[in-house]
């Protein structure tokens, strides 16, 4: 049985502890603020940028001129899997479901027989899935030393994943983050982004209200510069729902960690409480029979 | 008084404008052009420059933005800046940064057509730090 001595130092550890994790829930709680904000300032402009892309394929109407970013390379051979996770532990299952929605959809596609690749974003996913896919990974972006994240950043993998494609370095690819429901939901979702997924044509329309633009210089020169501005929109936008993602994970995992070291803290006093009054009645004891025994 | 109308401005990280105007003079990849309500609808491709926005209260507003597009409809006016700042914030330090980044480009570039972008890129970035900064 632990002597008081040691009970006493593990009470005094697990309240250590229980201090951190509650700085650091209160420093994901104040993070995500920021970085939900931060998603809501940069809705408009992807929203925006869905309605702008779907009435200028619309007035192209599929025409021959559609740039290959969109229309694919017609094959489905290399598939390129860009998997972003949070670059920190410590939040929960936020990292292990993104990277298992990865894992299943590498498994299906080697199954299948296609070539994939990986891009990772984050030091987590990467950390997961070298232990099985090493050889596949092409590349790991590190955001560590960023601070706030920029569109720049977002617009960098971009430029690598568009160099990548002109390339003819694959045929697919596909965006893993998770998405932001809510503080204690975040829903790990598969997005491709090229060829840019035909829905997103489907779900505008009435929008333009079959206005016809003039286009400046000519719709297929606007498209070319739009799609590629698109897929960093997408991209910025993964991470930044990915950042809030992570807090709010954080969050909960924090929450969660505390409240089972107050738990553990009752636990272990109580045990210390009791040893204790054991001692000072065995204490009792001895004097008193000592005293009869006079 | 003109008529007013709905202009808005956005950039990736966030919505800089949202407003009824009186008119905007947006730097367009094939000139300048002053947009009014009842424009016709245009879709444009937008080389860097100053956007002049001229707020249905008479107020006058200059923002520097770097590339993008502007979705114009009789009804409003959408402009997607890839990044985008007030005249009085701009950063001679970031432009800077930005014209060594166009330099680079031009000088890395690898076939005659991606030169001539980068140049054109450059050139425009030039003239525009040229506007604003009066040595």
């Amino acid at each position: 049985m632990a002597s008081l001595k040691d009970l006493r130092n593990r009470i005094a550890s697990v309240k250590a502890t229980q201090k951190i994790t509650k700085a650091m829930q209160m420093v994901a709680a104040a993070k995500l603020r920021r970085a939900q904000e931060a998603a809501e300032a940069a809705r408009p402009y992807s929203e925006r940028m869905g309605a702008v892309l779907a009435n200028i394929t619309q007035a192209i109407g599929g025409g021959g001129d559609a740039p290959a970013l969109m229309t694919g390379t017609g094959r489905d051979d290399v598939h390129l899997l860009i998997v972003c996770t949070a670059e920190r532990g410590l939040c929960g299952g936020f990292n292990s479901q993104i990277a298992r929605l990865a894992r299943d959809h590498i498994r299906r596609l080697v199954a299948d027989g296609k070539q994939v690749k990986i891009i990772c974003v984050g030091k987590k996913g990467y950390d997961i899935l070298r232990r099985d896919y090493a050889s596949l990974i092409l590349e790991r972006v590190d955001l560590r030393e960023v601070k706030t994240l920029g569109f720049v950043n977002a617009d960098a993998i971009a430029r690598k994943v568009i160099h990548l494609f002109n390339e003819g370095g694959f045929d697919i690819c596909t965006l893993f983050y998770s998405q932001f429901k809510s503080v204690i939901s975040q829903i790990p979702t598969a997005q491709q982004i090229i060829p840019a997924a035909q829905a997103s044509a489907a779900t505008e329309g009435g929008n333009s209200g079959g206005a016809v633009y003039e286009y400046e210089p000519e719709p297929g020169e606007i498209l070319s510069d739009l799609i590629p501005r698109n897929i960093a929109v997408q991209i910025f936008r993964a991470l930044l729902e990915n950042a809030a993602g992570e807090m709010g994970a954080k969050m909960s995992a924090m929450d969660n960690a505390t409240r089972n070291a107050g738990d553990m803290i009752n636990r272990l006093s109580i045990t210390y409480n009791r040893q204790r009054q054991a001692q000072i009645t065995k204490e009792l004891i001895e004097i008193i029979s000592g005293a009869e025994a006079l | 008084m003109a008529e007013a109308f709905k202009f808005e401005l956005v950039s990736p990280e966030r919505l800089l404008v949202s407003e009824q105007v009186e008119s905007v003079v947006i730097p367009g990849a094939e000139g300048e052009m002053t947009v009014m309500a009842q424009h016709a609808p245009v879709m444009t491709t937008i080389k860097p420059g100053v956007v002049t926005v001229k707020a249905a209260s008479g107020k006058e507003d200059r923002y520097v933005v770097f590339g993008g597009f502007a979705d114009i409809l009789p009804s409003g006016c959408t402009l997607l800046a890839e990044s985008a700042v007030h005249v009085n914030d701009i950063d001679r330090a970031d432009l800077a940064r930005r014209i060594q980044d166009a330099k680079e480009d031009a000088a890395d570039a690898k076939d005659d057509v991606a030169r001539s972008r980068a140049e054109q890129f450059l050139a425009q970035l030039t003239t525009l730090e040229g506007a604003l900064l009066p040595a």
